[in-house]
């Protein structure tokens, strides 16, 4: 395989005969081109799927609650289902094992203001875990704390944007402001992946909004992550069961969807991860098909030009060459204008879909890219397709005996 | 050097097969000058062919350099055809994109001669040729007359036994002819054997022994004047 000679020769024949040295390498060229692009997009379009659910940690479940549809053991319909902290203590105690972070959740909207400076915010009130289910990122400061829940202290963590509201450039951090007329201090300020409205949200002890609105034990909604070892399909038996449960503890007929949700991310995650999949396989085949088509455009050429080298080759026999090498020769060229061409298409095509890089994100893809293990497949591909369709035509030219070949124009 | 006995050929043509040689008897010794006459279609090509190994025969013995020559596969005939043989066509046949160096050179590369000394002993031939400052160019730069010489200095460059000419001047004026044959007779007068295939008179009264081809028969066998000058 390694002859200077014959590389001397092959060299010399595709330095020669450049129209058709480049014909064969464009189609080729071009289907990987086709081909890097396609698997790019869909790599962008993947990407664009994390981020859209990269707002929320991936394990959460959320338990909500609304009005009943359903008249149940003797209460009517559209009774309005409200949780309470021992609902909140239930799910703690009954599936301690399979919860790894839990928090409820209290929802108003409050005033805030600072010196002349005002606005009306959203406030969650909720406890310390809710920060990695919300994925909430600290940049100044600190989140909730036991200690703050336990003392029902008058804190808020404020988001980012509501920081620029109030204080513009100067710093917030532990300054007071002032929440529906009572004082609180600014513990903490965050930033969120999941969008402005999030960074336009506030945060405080969950006792102390139900200690200062209504004096109650009431809570909105109950938000879980459930343990990260469950499988997909465990995780979902536990989302079911828990809703289930939950409905029986309040009286809720059981097949009530309006009433009481579990809203389990493991469903979601599960639905996305077979679109993925159903994605990849169509992408695969067009894939595959953008290929092929690269392929027997390449073998036709092949045949065209062994046709046309059929004079040639008989000139070569007659001279001494075995058909081997007749074989030999027209295999390499092939594999060797397959695979320059091949990296070309693959470069161009990476080249291009790093320039697309985040400018397309409004359109659903993030980031295009193609991993190594793909380039390194096509690459293989190319280089057996090359063999492939060099050895074929090259197989049967060398059959045609010297004096057929030297009769040929 | 070849010994053919009741060498019989057909070719099929459709559902009939054509019959061109028929039982041709034909001995050439080592160093001889021999032209094969004939009429198109006398069968003078088919047995060129066959000695040329470039085609198979169907009946009949055939010994070349006193091997008998019966079911050779492609790469065996290649090897032969290399070591004892060198071709020279009507149509010169020398590849387009290469120089007139690289394709004197070029069965010396299917024997395996490193490339320096292939392009040696190539120009030296090219040399022998009168064509060393011609070395460079492609065939399309060069007149038939020197493509032909360009030829010959291939099928020499590799020291065969028998050159094979198949019409060598068909396509040269009469002076190149005249050039051509000139130039075979050297090669024959160093002791190579020369097999010429041709249908003018004038080209087969310059060597030394003209057999008549007809139908596929040979129907006379002579020496003539050159030879007995010898």
């Amino acid at each position: 395989m390694f002859d200077l000679d014959r590389w001397r020769e092959i060299f010399q024949s595709i330095s020669k005969n450049k129209l058709r040295s480049v014909m064969s390498g464009f189609t080729v060229a071009f289907a990987i081109l086709l081909f890097t692009l396609l698997f790019g997009i869909v790599s962008g379009l993947s990407n664009s799927f994390k981020d859209a659910f990269a707002d929320d940690a991936q394990n959460s479940m959320f338990v909500r609650v609304w009005k009943t549809s359903k008249p149940y053991k003797g209460l009517q319909t559209g009774r309005r289902i409200q949780l309470k902290n021992n609902d909140f203590d239930y799910v703690k105690d009954e599936y301690d094992s399979n919860i790894e972070l839990l928090t409820a959740r209290v929802n108003r909207n409050v005033n805030i203001s600072y010196k002349n400076n005002q606005d009306n915010y959203s406030l969650r009130a909720v406890h310390p875990d809710h920060q990695f289910l919300e994925k909430t990122i600290i940049d100044e400061g600190r989140y909730i704390n036991q200690r703050d829940l336990k003392e029902k202290a008058k804190v808020i963590v404020i988001g980012r944007l509501v920081k620029e509201d109030l204080f513009g450039e100067k710093p917030a951090l532990w300054k007071r402001v002032n929440v529906n007329g009572i004082s609180y201090q600014i513990i903490g300020i965050f930033s969120d992946d999941g969008g402005d409205n999030e960074e336009r949200m506030t945060y405080m002890p969950i006792t102390t909004a139900q200690m200062i609105y209504g004096n109650n034990d009431e809570i909105n909604s109950i938000s879980i992550g459930y343990n990260p070892d469950l499988s997909l399909d465990e995780a979902i038996a536990f989302g079911n069961k828990l809703e289930r449960d939950l409905r029986k503890k309040l009286n809720i007929h059981p097949d009530d969807q309006s009433a009481l949700r579990v809203q389990n991310m493991a469903e979601a995650n599960k639905g996305v991860g077979t679109f993925m999949l159903a994605l990849y396989f169509i992408v695969i085949f067009i894939g595959s098909g953008t290929l092929v088509a690269g392929i027997i455009g390449i073998s036709n050429i092949m045949i065209f030009v062994i046709k046309e080298r059929t004079k040639e080759f008989g000139i070569r026999k007659a001279l001494g060459a075995q058909p081997s090498s007749i074989v030999g020769m027209v295999v390499q060229e092939s594999v060797l204008i397959t695979t320059i061409a091949g990296y070309l298409g693959l470069s161009l095509g990476t080249y291009i879909l790093s320039q697309i890089g985040d400018s397309l994100e409004d359109y659903f893809i993030t980031n295009p890219s193609v991993s190594p293990g793909i380039v390194i497949g096509a690459t293989v591909v190319l280089i057996l397709s090359g063999l492939i369709a060099g050895y074929v035509p090259a197989k049967r030219a060398a059959k045609i005996k010297p004096i057929v070949a030297l009769r040929a124009d | 050097m070849i010994e053919i006995k009741k060498l019989h050929k057909s070719y099929p043509i459709g559902k009939d097969s054509l019959h061109v040689l028929k039982g041709i008897d034909l001995h050439i010794k080592e160093g001889e000058f021999v032209s094969i006459m004939g009429s198109s279609g006398s069968g003078k090509s088919t047995l060129l062919n066959i000695v040329g190994l470039l085609d198979e025969h169907d009946e009949g013995e055939y010994y070349l350099n006193g091997k008998l020559i019966k079911n050779l596969n492609e790469k065996k005939a290649a090897i032969l055809r290399n070591k004892f043989l060198g071709f020279v066509f009507q149509s010169f046949n020398l590849i387009s994109y290469k120089t007139a160096l690289e394709n004197v050179a070029l069965p010396l590369y299917y024997k395996g001669v490193p490339r320096k000394e292939r392009l040696k002993i190539a120009m030296e031939y090219l040399d022998k040729v009168e064509l060393k400052d011609w070395a460079n160019h492609l065939p399309n730069e060069l007149s038939g007359g020197q493509k032909q010489r360009v030829a010959i200095a291939r099928a020499l460059v590799t020291k065969p036994k028998v050159v094979l000419a198949d019409e060598p001047t068909g396509a040269l004026d009469s002076t190149t002819t005249d050039n051509v044959m000139d130039l075979l007779r050297d090669i024959n007068d160093e002791g190579m054997t020369v097999f010429v295939i041709t249908h003018e008179e004038e080209v087969a009264a310059q060597t030394k022994r003209i057999v008549r081809l007809k139908d596929g028969i040979i129907i006379s066998d002579n020496l003539t004047s050159k030879s007995k000058a010898v």
